[in-house]
């Protein structure tokens, strides 16, 4: 906008935050070993002055297009510019600070560094609210942010960093625990819509049924989740000990069996909540003439009801699943594994690698799952109303 | 074509409907008239099932309707309501389609079916066939109901307050449609209104219903000339009824013959507006002429009102 040289709110915000973690807080800390408390560097102590002012020039230009420039193409490309040169920067501190060979040695991001991404994180998310992206385009993104993460993730780019340090040591075992998240967290929410899909019907038919059932699950949803581990523990273990086949089929007091129910316990009031919801805005006068002209009952729920609920009932299953994909974490203290097992050993161990080795797929996973389920609730609802 | 058998619908111990009795010509337009709650809604939705009656029976075509499943009866006849209910996760042509696909048509023929009824409503096919309800305004939405449910080309149409929703502009228009569509299918209709004019205007036969009974059906001139009920004059209006009895015959209907120097009427037009037409111009005759411009006899104001006398 010519003649407009209003300065950006949020871009002097973040701006703000960049130069705060870049004056004050350390870019990595450097450890002798995983266990002990890091030595403090800024950018210009472990990088060539030639890297760093690079890196330097290349954040400058992300915030002053931050504070001036309103199209949020190019608000987005300088926000990518800015992460690529602060990855590449860290990536380079690791291997500076990194004698060769050495395992011992670990180099971890520092505050500054997180600082400055979630500065430039921010700054590229609001240009992508700003650019408002059809659904398509954002699962295209997410997909194009995935490939790259794991192309640079291979090709070995971070591997002097403490995070993938960890993940060195515990490779096989990373492969194995994700698979068993998603298990634990799609698994549960299969479970639930199978029987939460049928009760959100009932309850829609039978007011009588709404209010008790969803105050229920309304306390089941209120139970803290380690407490609800413990209460399961010992039935579940009675069951064990006393039905052979329980135990044969795998049911124990800790393990998966518990944690299964319980996600699935807590999977059911969003899924039952919203398939009430979504079945009460269906226009009666939609259904009547749908019975008017003689569809069965069977097809009137099928083709009018529920596809006219489907993007509500869909909004709960990502509600449920964003929510699982969390609460699995939690499930490790029962020995049901997931990432959480990394981050209970990382805690143990007082080694924040590991917790962030289990952390940060974590936060990928959730965070993947509400942009694709997002965008399919998107293009469901693109039509009616 | 279809007969009414003392037919009672019961909720506890109040009767909806009460001992009602009617018989429905084919090719013809039945009004069910009253007030809300006389039981009129109940009475049509009967027919096709959608209430079961605690007594008494419907034949179609002389044949029981209890004698079938009640989905497969509602398939055979035309179904349209106040407000359309149209689907708002289907386009027009899917809409359209409801019924023919229940029945299993072949494709080819619910896609010509579909095609000529958006033509007969004046929709353009091209560019309504693929738009969503919500894209269309309140008077085509109403003509894709009514259009949807004449798709099955059933020989029965049942209409809930078609016409509620609409401004009077779009009302008019819609009735006009109907009459034309009823003439050209040759459908049986039963409409339900709490517009008397309304009945007036569509009815060949009126029925109207009071606290579940029905307190006279006949034709509409009979129900302003010999009224069965206090509550038929009072439903119908002693005001103006002898305007609403000349509306109800045509110039063409009454025009006698010899011409007269002066102003000329169409032979479609109502006596009543041939007689307001006359006293807005200062005549006293006027020629009738039909739709090719021959003449077909004329029209005295003392002859236009001697149609308008309670005889």
């Amino acid at each position: 906008m010519p003649g407009n040289f209003k300065i950006d709110r949020l871009g002097a915000l973040l701006t703000a935050m960049g130069a705060a973690a870049i004056a004050l807080l350390p870019f990595v800390l450097f450890k002798t070993n995983r266990i002990m408390p890091g030595d403090p560097q800024s950018l210009w102590n472990v990088l060539a002055p030639a890297a760093a002012w690079a890196c330097l020039a290349a954040v400058a230009i992300a915030a002053i297009i931050a504070l001036t420039l309103a199209d949020a193409r190019v608000r987005l490309a300088a926000a990518v510019l800015g992460i690529v040169a602060v990855a590449l920067a860290v990536a380079a501190a690791g291997d500076a600070l990194t004698p060769a060979g050495n395992k011992i040695v670990r180099v971890a991001p520092g505050s500054g560094f997180w600082l400055l991404l979630i500065a430039l994180a921010l700054l590229a998310t609001d240009a992508i609210t700003r650019l408002r992206p059809g659904p398509a385009l954002r699962v295209g993104l997410l997909a194009l942010f995935a490939a790259v993460a794991g192309m640079t993730l291979a090709h070995g780019t971070f591997d002097n960093l403490s995070v993938m340090r960890e993940y060195a040591v515990s490779a096989s075992r990373f492969a194995h625990e994700v698979r068993q998240h998603i298990l634990l967290a799609f698994g549960s929410l299969a479970a639930a819509v199978l029987v939460a899909l049928p009760v959100g019907i009932l309850c829609h038919r039978i007011p009588r049924l709404r209010s008790g059932i969803l105050g229920v699950l309304n306390m089941v949803q209120t139970v803290p989740a380690i407490a609800l581990f413990g209460i399961l523990m010992a039935p579940l273990g009675a069951l064990a000990a006393a039905v052979p086949l329980a135990a044969a089929l795998g049911i124990r007091g800790i393990g998966t069996a518990p944690a299964v129910i319980a996600l699935f316990l807590y999977s059911l009031l969003p899924i039952v909540a919203n398939t009430v919801a979504g079945l009460k805005r269906v226009s009666p006068a939609a259904v009547e003439a749908a019975r008017g002209m003689g569809m069965t009952r069977w097809q009137i729920l099928m083709s009018i009801e529920l596809a006219l609920a489907l993007p509500v009932i869909i909004t709960g299953i990502r509600i449920v699943l964003v929510q699982n994909i969390g609460l699995v974490t939690i499930a490790a203290l029962i020995g049901a594994g997931g990432l959480g097992t990394f981050v209970f050993q990382g805690i143990g161990q007082t080694a924040i690698d590991l917790v962030l080795l289990g952390a940060i797929p974590t936060v990928a996973l959730a965070f993947s799952a509400a942009v694709v389920l997002d965008s399919a609730v998107e293009v469901m609802d693109r039509k009616p109303q | 074509m279809i007969r009414i058998e003392n037919i009672t619908k019961r909720y506890g111990d109040s009767a909806v409907v009460d001992g009602v009795s009617m018989n429905i010509e084919r090719n013809s337009i039945t009004v069910i008239v009253g007030t809300s709650g006389s039981g009129k809604s109940t009475l049509l939705r009967m027919i096709n099932r959608l209430v079961e009656p605690s007594q008494g029976r419907v034949l179609i075509d002389e044949k029981d309707t209890a004698s079938e499943p009640a989905h497969l009866l509602r398939r055979r006849i035309g179904y349209a309501i106040q407000g359309h209910g149209l689907f708002p996760h289907r386009s027009i042509a899917q809409n359209i389609a409801t019924v023919p696909r229940l029945l299993e048509w072949p494709e080819a023929r619910i896609d010509a079916r579909v095609t000529e009824l958006l033509e007969i409503f004046q929709l353009d096919p091209g560019v309504f066939a693929h738009k969503f309800p919500h894209q269309l305004s309140g008077g085509q939405q109403q003509r894709v109901g009514v259009a949807r449910a004449l798709a099955a080309e059933p020989a029965v149409l049942l209409m809930d307050e078609p016409f509620g929703a609409l401004d009077p502009v779009i009302r008019a228009k819609a009735q006009d449609d109907l009459l034309d569509i009823q003439r050209r299918f040759g459908t049986t209709i039963v409409l339900v209104t709490h517009d008397i004019d309304e009945a007036f205007r569509l009815g060949d036969q009126v029925a109207v219903m009071s606290h579940g009974k029905v307190l006279q059906c006949d034709r509409p001139a009979a129900l302003l000339t010999q009224p069965a009920d206090p509550l038929v004059t009072l439903m119908t209006g002693s005001a103006d009824r002898a305007l609403r009895l000349l509306s109800l015959t045509s110039a063409g209907e009454a025009a006698i013959p010899g011409a007269t120097a002066g102003i000329s009427v169409a032979a479609s037009a109502s006596l009543r507006d041939v007689l307001s037409d006359l006293v807005w111009r200062g005549a006293d005759a006027a020629n009738v002429l039909d739709t090719e411009g021959r003449p077909r006899g004329h029209l005295t104001v003392a002859a236009i009102l001697s149609h308008g006398r309670s005889r």
